[in-house]
């Protein structure tokens, strides 16, 4: 049986819109609509889309602090909306944007209250904290109340807040929103770490390709409410033909762009003495390879296909109202 | 990381013990938050004890020539004064908006996201406010007051763990009319307009201006029976100065239990509602 299944999963907002100087009008806004969707055990997802595509609202609706308009969904085998509380007890949620920590307690209180609330016996939760300690650092600032957090070191505290009572599904929304690199990189290896372990499901919705890249095999795009893709990230980058490109500075200039096979050209820039290779079938090492035979490197810097720009590309696609699904 | 993410068996029956062992934890958790500010609390006292003089100057002020008023001696005045003035803060008729404001940034979702019922959790720690309360804000002025003024003690024995009782249920119901007054933010966003209205209200109906009994006696019946407000303030005050006799003060505390009930039963039936067509604000 699937951890997560949705069909035909659908949320509707009515809006009153001015129309007039007096005049309302009521008008329904389709948040999601109709979402099928079935995540295995284990898995680790990546839902991404523009702002406003539905992904914060499929979440709230699969953790059970939102009613669907319509369709179905089963969350652990339950109904999210109907046996919340029961759901609760199986799943972790942290939203990037709100605390679920209480704002006056130091993290360590908070922590031992969540361990009432949930009613983990207390070695495991022992068990637990100890281990998040240790991969998330949590050291230092775990007698520090949690107002007087860094984001970052609060973030740290909600992902531990959200495992400390072992959940089958772990739900995060925009986890790494406004970190800087280093907090971005704890927060991502201890996410991997978990993936590898392979009995957490894991539900990620996020604006950083990187995190996607890092943690999920399988993504799934939505806009406007619909599912666009369902598939690797290989697969989504073939399709929309975005690719990784690699900088290269060199010392001085060539007398004409180096031909590499599988990394076209793509620019020229500072007269010559900087070269951008689109990456389509060649790797980095090669590029690197075959341009040290040619000239001398300064540096090389890679630059990942941006996320928006992919998500960009799959709206103005022609065939985006039709859901594709490609085989990771 | 095995053992970080290994499955918890939920449990399913509703033990009793450990669903008070989750409660207390809350309640404890309730009382440290409070707990920590500390000059919040000092504040509060010197607010209430400076309005305890201002109240007790005018209360006194309106007795009669046997130094009566609404059938309470000057002693029975002063104690309703400064025991009031200490109970303010516990009970806490004013000042809590902590459910509107989540509900109004979306934080409220983080509530549902508990395996606790939202109304049980947010009982829980403000019974552990109230806690700390009755150590902070309680105390000092129920101590300055006698200092100052003749006060009234009570005579009969079991007038204390009565009065106690009373402000318990007092907590609670009165904790059941702040959530309600806060759960009109599901639907209206901004709460301002039902505050002033419960401020308004609760101030003038609850006896906290004047003690109800200065009232016509049909009103005073009227007003216990039909509104939670007595309930809240008057009847603890008027228990613990034995304005009733013993069998008047047992039905006035069954009435308030009466009352509590009633409202938390309300508070459940709004947050249901609320949650069915709850939008949760934000991305």
């Amino acid at each position: 049986m699937s951890v997560i299944e949705m069909r035909g999963l659908r949320k509707e907002f009515t809006v009153r819109v001015k129309v007039g100087r007096l005049r309302r009008e009521k008008r329904t806004i389709t948040a999601v609509d109709g979402v099928d969707l079935r995540v295995e055990r284990g898995e680790m997802l990546g839902y991404i889309g523009p702002n406003g595509a539905g992904k914060s609202t499929t979440l709230k609706m699969l953790t059970g602090v939102l009613m669907p308009s319509a369709g179905e969904a089963r969350v652990c085998g339950l109904r999210p909306v109907a046996e919340r509380t029961r759901l609760a007890l199986r799943i972790g949620v942290v939203f990037g944007q709100r605390s679920q920590l209480w704002w006056d307690l130091p993290l360590r209180d908070s922590f031992d209250l969540l361990r009432h609330v949930y009613r983990v016996p207390a070695a495991e939760h022992a068990a637990r904290l100890r281990r998040c300690r240790s991969l998330l650092d949590l050291d230092e600032f775990l007698d520090t109340p949690v107002r007087q957090l860094s984001l970052g070191q609060r973030m740290r505290g909600e992902l531990t807040a959200a495992l400390l009572h072992g959940p089958e599904v772990l739900f995060l929304d925009e986890p790494t929103i406004g970190l800087d690199v280093v907090s971005k990189q704890a927060v991502r290896g201890f996410l991997a770490e978990l993936g590898r372990a392979g009995d957490t499901t894991l539900v990620l919705t996020t604006h950083d390709l990187a995190d996607i890249e890092r943690l999920c095999r399988r993504l799934v795009v939505i806009d406007h409410g619909r599912v666009v893709h369902d598939g690797s990230i290989a697969a989504l980058h073939s399709r929309y033909g975005s690719r990784r490109l690699v900088v290269a500075e060199l010392d001085s200039a060539l007398a004409e762009a180096p031909v590499l096979p599988g990394a076209p050209v793509q620019r020229v820039e500072a007269d010559g003495r900087r070269l951008v290779f689109a990456l389509e079938s060649a790797s980095v090492a090669e590029v690197v390879a075959g341009l040290a035979g040619l000239a001398a490197l300064r540096d090389i810097s890679i630059v990942e296909p941006d996320i928006e720009e992919v998500v960009a590309r799959l709206y103005r696609a022609p065939d985006d109202s039709q859901v594709t699904a490609v085989a990771p | 990381m095995g053992s970080v993410t290994a499955t918890v068996v939920p449990p399913t029956d509703s033990n009793v013990i450990r669903s008070f062992r989750t409660f207390r934890a809350i309640a404890a958790s309730g009382f440290r938050r409070y707990a920590t500010y500390r000059q919040a609390a000092v504040a509060g006292v010197v607010t209430n004890t400076v309005f305890g003089f201002l109240r007790c100057y005018v209360f006194l002020a309106v007795t009669d020539a046997a130094g009566t008023a609404g059938g309470y001696d000057r002693g029975q005045l002063a104690t309703i004064v400064w025991a009031g003035q200490g109970l303010l803060a516990v009970i806490l008729l004013w000042g809590w908006t902590d459910l509107a404001d989540r509900i109004r940034t979306g934080e409220i979702a983080s509530d549902l996201l508990r395996p606790v019922h939202p109304v049980t959790s947010y009982l829980a720690t403000d019974l552990g406010r109230a806690g700390y309360a009755s150590i902070s804000r309680l105390l000092p002025p129920v101590l300055i007051g006698p200092l100052f003024f003749d006060v009234y003690l009570p005579r009969r024995w079991a007038t204390l763990p009565l009065f106690v009782l009373s402000v318990v249920i007092a907590v609670v119901l009165c904790f059941g009319c702040r959530y309600l007054v806060n759960a009109t933010a599901y639907w209206l966003q901004d709460v301002r307009g039902a505050m002033i209205l419960w401020t308004l209200s609760s101030g003038t109906l609850a006896g906290l201006y004047f003690p109800l009994r200065f009232l016509p006696e049909g009103l005073q019946v009227a007003l216990w029976a039909a509104t939670p407000f007595p309930s809240l303030f008057q009847t603890p005050l008027d228990v613990l100065v034995e304005r009733d006799p013993a069998p008047v003060q047992l039905g006035l505390v069954g009435l308030q239990l009466t009352w509590a009930v009633l409202i938390l039963t309300a508070c459940r039936l709004v947050q249901g509602r609320a949650e069915r067509r709850l939008v949760v604000q934000g991305g």
